[in-house]
């Protein structure tokens, strides 16, 4: 099973694996921007959040 | 048993992580470390290990001394995240035990920066002490650039950039090396090569497989144990006079270095946090 999403910045469908958990990060297969899953039930995306100076390894 | 996993935003290699606990049965317990709220002296957390991934350097700094006080295993250990998290105190750690390393001066005034770079001579790499992913380094090939850098830095910069970190320039023809380190092995590594000098992946390099050998296999678990083990990925030059150590990373990215080494790498980290959770050795 899969689900299918719009992208909140250009609207395209977005499918996602059976296994998309809250917090995980895709890309737009549209417009390249980065999404956040902010949750599950129902799908719900939003554009990641910005690189912040102290992100890193 | 019961690992958590700290994280914010889960990437390619949470991801991985979490798969490779379920195949071993275990169902990590997923911290948000946006939603996390501690009550130091009071919490009560039940794990038997914590496995930190956040992206934040600040978050998981903070959140691993808090767990450790509450009296959580943790990978790594604060004291891991605090020395890898800032490059001047990698730096004094690697002194300490004796590790080669680039030539490095600090200063903390313009002035005394400029006759820092000066004493050391040109090309010089200034650094943020707290930087990752290549973000804010600039090699310095003259006096003109040193003065219009550190004055940008003096004026523009947040407050830690006025902790001047100057490195001496290592030609590197082009690539670098990092090595993977999980307890008391180094499991794999990579050359990152790039036709630019920042050859972070995160920056373009590309990386290809790069065979373990006894000597790089030594000078990466004495970087790792110089600054207190754990699950570490080091960073370093080749030079005629052998290998010299840049940068130790405590929350590793390994995303392109599976295929690339044939090293299952998320599956390795899994099998040394199990055995961190069972009580072994925290390498």
């Amino acid at each position: 099973m899969s689900f299918t999403a719009n992208c909140p910045i250009c609207d395209a469908a977005i499918h996602l694996a059976a296994d998309t958990i809250q917090g995980e990060l895709l890309e737009c297969p549209e417009c390249g921007t980065e999404l956040e899953v902010m949750s599950t039930e129902p799908i719900q995306l939003q554009e990641a959040p910005q690189e912040e100076e102290d992100w890193g390894e | 048993m019961r690992i958590g996993l700290l994280h914010s935003l889960i990437r390619k290699e949470e991801k991985l992580l979490i798969d490779a606990f379920r195949a071993r049965s275990i169902e990590p317990v997923l911290i948000d470390d946006r939603k996390l709220i501690f009550s130091p002296g009071s919490d009560v957390f039940h794990l038997d290990a914590l496995l930190e991934r956040c992206i934040n350097h600040s978050r998981a700094l903070h959140a691993l001394r808090l767990f450790e006080s509450a009296g959580v295993r943790c990978i790594n250990t604060s004291q891991v995240a605090l020395v890898c998290g800032d490059k001047l105190l990698t730096t004094d750690a690697l002194n300490r035990h004796g590790v080669p390393q680039p030539r490095v001066k600090i200063a903390f005034t313009e002035a005394s920066a400029l006759a820092a770079i000066e004493e050391l001579g040109y090309p010089v790499v200034l650094k943020p002490a707290v930087g990752s992913w290549g973000r804010l380094l600039a090699k310095v090939n003259d006096r003109d650039a040193a003065e219009a850098i550190l004055e940008h830095k003096t004026i523009l910069g947040s407050y830690h950039h006025s902790i001047f970190y100057i490195q001496e320039y290592i030609e590197k023809q082009g690539r670098d090396i990092r090595s993977f380190v999980i307890g008391d092995e180094c499991v794999a590594a990579i050359y990152r090569s790039s036709d630019h000098w920042i050859t972070n992946t995160a920056r373009g390099g590309v990386a290809e497989n790069c065979p373990v050998t006894d000597e790089l296999r030594d000078i990466s678990l004495r970087a790792a144990r110089a600054v207190g083990g754990g699950i570490v990925a080091i960073d370093l030059f080749e030079t005629n006079a052998g290998y010299l150590v840049n940068e130790v990373n405590y929350t590793m990215e390994f995303k392109n270095s599976i295929e690339t080494t044939g090293v299952d790498i998320p599956a390795r980290i899994v099998d040394y946090v199990i055995r961190v959770a069972e009580g072994g050795g925290h390498g």
